[in-house]
């Protein structure tokens, strides 16, 4: 870890300066994903901007009805927030699947969304990467590969994004406002995060020097019967290896309005939208469902070390679908 | 049948439960580990470590490395100080990483090419990044897999007797009426021990000071003496409390590399391995692949058992996992045949983990021992029962006891296990289907020679001297037992001192063996010290002090099959749509011997059997083919099981008395884990009907199998 | 002009004020063990991976290996040192001490600092990733066996104490149902 300069910024005018000012600067948030990294030598800012102080600590409710989350609220205030358990259960689904009560409490709504893939290749100096250095090369690709991405990867990155908290936010369509020294801005997270193609380092489509200032999510209906299920590779305390965000509004029988997200599959949350289409306006059945989950998966290309994730997800869309179907007959 | 978990002593100290005597300094942060003893002075090391997996270091670009803040040295292989790693050390000939520095070759990615030592850890750290280290690489070979022609017959030698047999064994097969053929692997395993490895060397008025965490001072002490070209006297080595070993903490890179530094330096110097270091610098568990043939009668008994078993080793040192030890000792058969096979690869070097050999052996036996339970339509427990010998299978040697049967009646009573129905792929629980197995274990009961003294103190109170290492097992506490038993008195009079060189010869924590071999050379000295306080008369001083050494009397012990052994039950819930797989129930029942602190030894036992969990279910090194490194080598990648994971595992002891012998310990650090992951193998079996012959079970490979299996 | 690489702070620690100057790239994990002779705060991993460096901030659990020592200024800090009260243990360390909730002792530290807060958590009605029903209006679950695990899952212990150290959480949470008996010893 080279040195470097630590400032804090007090208001987010402030922040937004300090980053404009030092091209190797980097926000601090909780600091367990940026830390680890620079440690290991992938990050290496020459500032850091600490953040946490920034007066973007609440969450509150929208005019429509939906809700504000500032940037530094910590994973574990928003997963316990009443109106997150209440309005959108699967967001604290998510977020206490994710990590450790000991990093929820450090982690920052804004730190979540930016952190970056645990790839073994990736956080490896001594082996190649085009997401750390551009042009060394995915040996991913043809080495270990047990739990990269099956959709919407390329040749040159397989690696799939850890966020829990992100795959349920893209389910309930939230936008990630931000600041810079040009004004403020907003990207709804469909569009947050970029495709892979041949720049897997460049990840989201947030503007140099933008600070991120929240997420807001709208009123979804459906998200109050909405579910998070998170399958990995130990009980707890460990990444996903495939999980769904689910969200089901059933009225007579009839899909009125469904919200599908899959976590560990790519490169960003992924927002099953071919299978919400084949689900709106038809039966809530196991056939519907597992209709629904091989439309979108239809696309999927995995590699021969992680076909079992096409399965799983698959598994996940049509359980968890079903058991939101039934609590809604209830 | 009894089970003892009360006072089996004449005094009461020993068999009944006691708190750890630094109990209290554990849980208040007290309790120093080897990186938290301060020096004035203190310099901060760090090694660098090859990114090549075979070839030769060219350049060592040390210049601009010194320029930097703080740094005050570089060693590498052109200016290190001259070691001698060519000596026999008291396991054999030491690992070739001890002899840090010494060339230019490269045998493995992860090989120790530089130390750089700074003031603080963070200037020692970057510039350990920035160094720059030129190599000529070549051609490397990882591939670890069952039927490598380049596998050989490694040499026999006080360690591992590489094959043993009797009988036909094709012969044998012929003519049976079931025969089970087959294949198990288990894959690179880590100690993981929660401290990572840690030194601080220092010259202290003409002697090495080393505070180190390991697993044996005195063994430690004398392989840098022997390295260094040392007096054995003017090296002393200290271990007062050591965060885990598991066969892990002998003499590695880091206390070389602190000794080194602190010569060169003249000030004492730290060295802390990163948890990444670890994985390719303190050894691990060799994969294994291993067959399994074994034919039975039509009632079930053996006429055939052979198993042979694969591991590998590094191109410059032999290490053998002698997984096929164990069927040495468990079964008989008319056809016998245990071999062991090695293939050199360019990887570390291998070495001793929790139950070395009998770990991963017992996944493949006792698995097969279950498929051929199921193609006889015999209860596993029966079967086994069926086929208990008389005497040591291939030594013919009598056991000095054996009550592994009585371990299995008493778990399968207290599992329940009379009511299960043996076929599998029957009991659903919403989403999980359920299942249970069971598996036998054994685990050698060995000795080593150990000195002590016993000390009658002025003030009414006594101090033992052992020179044991506490990694956890609870050493401190037993001595103190087994001196205040020896001695008839309160053992809150009992003071004990370990982990320190200077306390002279002992066996290391390891093998199962240190409660045993420490144990008995505390009770002779504390026995000898009792018969002389009767004499009567005052005691001086300086107190009065009885010295012990167990040599002869381990010399005069019979030849005997000596073991522990034990039953272990497990209960797996598996959701076959997520693959995810839960242990709901352990239990284990063990024989082993006199059980000197109930309290302590159940905690070894479960942490035994915790470990065979997490052999069954998480763990994996996963070694990039082309890089020759690993692609998990940190704890969110590997994973050891979590809270989440483990039940409230249960384990408990038979009587397990042992005639003649002196001592009636026979060691508890090993048993648990055996024979674990086969129990629950045989559970998901018993689950889902699906054989799981590769470890871990984990989700991938469960939905995989499904998907194989139809009507799964 | 490059920013300074160091700075002066003022830590809050177990009640008392330590003053020192730091290298911006000092943990607070390195700021406690290596600066101030804090060292029951343990270094497992230095990667947020296995929870044996774990403390309090401002009342909240925390990982010290990826707090960076100069932005914990103004942070209440509470370390392994500062548990007990005064030479009477807290609840939850006599209980890992009775019940064997340890073997070598070294994630002991950062498994006690973590139940302490596990408990005060639950207290507090936060829900974990095994509680069923999230709805705010719901009675809070029972601190039963699965809770403790899930929520004490970020504390890894390699010696295999689980079992010991749920029995312990639960006694010190006064919370001992059937299922977490203690067995005879």
């Amino acid at each position: 870890m080279r040195e470097f300069g630590y400032q804090r910024a007090h208001d987010v005018a402030g922040a937004v300066a300090l980053l404009g000012a030092a091209p190797d600067a980097r926000l601090l948030g909780g600091g367990t994903n940026l830390v680890d990294l620079m440690k290991a030598g992938v990050e290496r800012p020459g500032l850091l901007v600490d953040v946490r102080d920034l007066p973007l600590d609440e969450i509150r409710a929208t005019a429509d009805g939906g809700l504000r989350i500032g940037a530094t609220v910590s994973n574990s205030d928003l997963a316990a927030h009443p109106a997150v358990r209440r309005h959108y259960p699967a967001l604290t689904q998510a977020l206490l699947a994710g990590a450790s009560g000991q990093l929820r409490n450090m982690a920052t709504v804004a730190g979540n969304l930016l952190q970056r893939t645990r790839c073994g290749y990736f956080a490896d100096l001594a082996k190649p990467c085009n997401k750390r250095a551009p042009g060394t090369g995915c040996p991913a690709v043809t080495g270990d590969h047990r739990n990269h991405a099956i959709l919407g990867a390329s040749v040159h990155c397989v690696a799939t994004h850890p966020s829990d908290m992100a795959v349920a936010l893209a389910a309930f369509d939230a936008v990630v406002t931000y600041e810079t020294a040009d004004g403020p801005g907003e990207l709804p997270l469909d569009a947050f995060y970029l495709p892979v193609g041949d720049t897997p380092h460049i990840e989201t489509a947030l503007p140099a020097g933008a600070v991120i200032t929240g997420v807001t999510l709208p009123p979804v209906l459906a998200a109050a019967h909405s579910r998070y299920r998170k399958v990995r590779e130990r009980a707890s305390y460990a990444f996903a290896i495939g999980s769904v965000a689910t969200a089901l509004d059933v009225r007579d029988g009839v899909v009125r309005d469904v919200r599908l997200a899959f976590g560990a599959v790519a490169s960003r949350p992924w927002r099953a939208r071919a299978a919400e289409r084949v689900l709106v306006g038809g039966p809530a059945d196991a056939d519907a469902f597992a209709a629904a989950a091989d439309a979108e998966l239809a696309a999927a290309e995995p590699l021969p070390g992680n076909r079992y994730k096409v399965t799983l997800t698959r598994n996940l869309v049509v359980t968890e679908l079903a058991r939101l179907a039934e609590e809604a007959t209830r | 049948m009894t089970t003892t978990t009360g006072s089996s002593s004449a005094t009461g100290a020993t068999g009944a439960g006691r708190t750890r005597v630094e109990g209290r300094d554990k849980v208040t942060g007290a309790a120093r580990y080897a990186g938290e003893i301060p020096f004035a002075g203190l310099a901060h090391g760090w090694l660098v470590l090859s990114t090549i997996a075979r070839g030769r270091v060219t350049a060592v670009a040390d210049e601009p490395v010194l320029a930097m803040p703080g740094v005050l040295a570089v060693l590498h292989h052109g200016n290190a100080p001259r070691v001698d790693a060519d000596y026999v050390g008291m396991l054999g000939r030491p690992n070739p990483v001890v002899g840090l520095f010494q060339h230019d070759r490269v045998p493995f990615t992860g090989w120790p090419v530089a130390l750089v030592v700074a003031e603080t850890s963070e200037q020692a750290r970057e510039a350990a990044e920035a160094l720059v280290v030129g190599y000529e690489e070549e051609p490397h070979d990882v591939a670890f897999r069952a039927g490598r022609d380049d596998a050989y017959r490694p040499e026999d030698s006080p360690m591992v007797q590489a094959d043993a047999g009797k009988g036909d064994v094709r012969a044998q097969l012929d003519g049976a009426a079931f025969v089970v053929d087959a294949q198990y692997t288990t894959p690179e395993e880590h100690h993981c021990t929660m401290e990572p490895h840690a030194a601080t060397a220092r010259w202290d008025d003409g002697r090495l000071d080393v505070i180190d965490s390991n697993q044996g001072s005195g063994w430690v002490a004398a392989e840098i003496a022997q390295l260094f070209s040392l007096d054995r006297d003017s090296v002393r080595v200290r271990s007062e409390h050591i965060g885990g070993a598991f066969g892990s903490k002998g003499l590695s890179a880091h206390q070389v590399a602190a000794v080194m530094a602190t010569t060169v330096l003249g000030r004492p110097v730290r060295v802390v391995m990163t948890r990444r270091q670890m994985f390719s610098l303190v050894g691990y568990r060799s994969p294994t692949a291993q067959r399994v043939r074994i034919a039975a009668d039509a009632d079930g008994r053996l006429r055939a058992f052979d198993h042979e078993a694969l591991n590998l080793t590094s191109t410059v040192h032999e290490f053998v996992e002698t997984s096929a030890v164990l069927g040495r000792v468990l079964y008989d058969a008319e056809a016998h045949r245990t071999r062991h096979r090695v293939v050199r690869l360019d990887v570390p070097t291998p070495t001793w983990m929790r139950a070395p050999g009998e770990a991963p052996g017992s996944f493949a036996i006792e698995s097969a021992l279950d498929e051929l339970a199921e193609k006889c339509g015999i209860d596993p427990i029966a079967l086994r029962a069926r086929n208990e010998p008389a005497t040591g299978p291939v030594s013919g040697l009598p056991f000095s006891s054996r009550n592994v049967l009585a371990c299995f009646e008493e778990g399968a009573r207290r599992f329940g296990w009379a009511d299960r129905d043996p076929r599998p792929g029957l009991r659903r629980e919403g989403r999980w289907l359920l299942g249970t197995g069971t598996a036998a274990a054994s685990y050698p009961s060995g000795v080593g020679r150990s000195t002590a003294a016993v000390t009658a103190e002025a003030d009414g109170t006594f101090t033992v001297r052992i020179n044991a290492s506490d990694i956890g097992t609870g050493a401190r506490t037993a001595m103190t037992l087994v001196a205040a038993d020896a001695l008839q008195v309160n053992p809150d009079l009992v003071r004990t001192r370990i982990g320190d060189s200077d306390l002279g010869h002992a066996m290391i924590a390891g093998g199962s063996t240190g409660t045993r071999s420490w144990g008995w050379a505390v009770r002779l000295a504390a026995a000898d010290l009792r018969e002389r306080l009767a004499l009567g008369g005052g005691i001086p001083p300086e107190g009065i002090t009885a010295r012990s050494d167990t040599a002869d009397a381990i010399d005069a012990l019979p030849q005997q099959e000596r073991h522990s052994f034990g039953a272990q039950f497990a209960e797996a819930a598996v959701d076959v749509t997520t693959g995810e797989v839960r242990v709901r129930r352990l239990l284990g029942i063990f024989a082993a011997g006199a059980i000197v602190n109930p309290l302590t030894a159940r905690s070894q036992l479960t942490g035994g059997m915790t470990w065979g969990l997490s052999m069954a279910l998480h763990e994996e090194a996963v070694r990039d083919a082309a890089t020759g490194g690993h692609v998990n080598a940190d704890l969110a990648g590997y994973h050891v099981a979590s809270h989440a994971d483990v039940p409230l595992v249960e384990a408990d002891w038979v009587d397990d008395p042992v005639p003649g012998d002196p001592v009636g310990i026979k060691g508890v650090g090993e048993i648990g884990i055996v024979g674990v992951a086969a129990a629950i193998a045989n559970a998901v079996w018993h689950a889902t009907g699906v054989r799981h012959r590769e470890l871990p079970i984990r989700p991938d490979r469960v939905l995989r199998a499904a998907g194989e299996t139809p009507g799964a | 002009m490059a920013p300074p690489t160091s700075s002066a702070v003022t830590l809050h620690i177990n009640g008392e004020k330590y003053t020192l100057t730091v290298d911006h790239r000092t943990t607070l994990l390195d700021a406690l063990r290596e600066r101030l002779d804090l060292t029951g705060t343990k270094k497992g991993c230095d990667q947020g991976q296995c929870g044996a460096c774990t403390v309090l901030l401002d009342g909240r659990r925390s990982v010290a290996c990826l707090q960076l020592a100069v932005a914990a200024e103004g942070r209440e800090i509470t370390t392994i040192e500062g548990v007990a009260d005064g030479d009477r243990l807290h609840p939850v360390q006599q209980a890992f001490l009775d019940l064997d909730g340890y073997q070598c002792g070294y994630c002991t530290p950062g498994q006690i600092c973590s139940a302490v807060a596990v408990i005060e958590e639950h207290a507090a009605g936060w829900p974990s990733a095994v509680t069923e029903d999230l709805r705010p209006e719901a009675e809070a679950p029972a601190l039963t066996a699965d809770e403790i695990r899930e929520r004490m899952s970020g504390n890894l212990c390699r010696c295999g104490a689980y079992a010991q150290i749920v029995r312990a959480v639960a006694r010190a949470a006064e919370n001992v149902t059937d299922e977490v008996k203690e067995p005879v010893a």
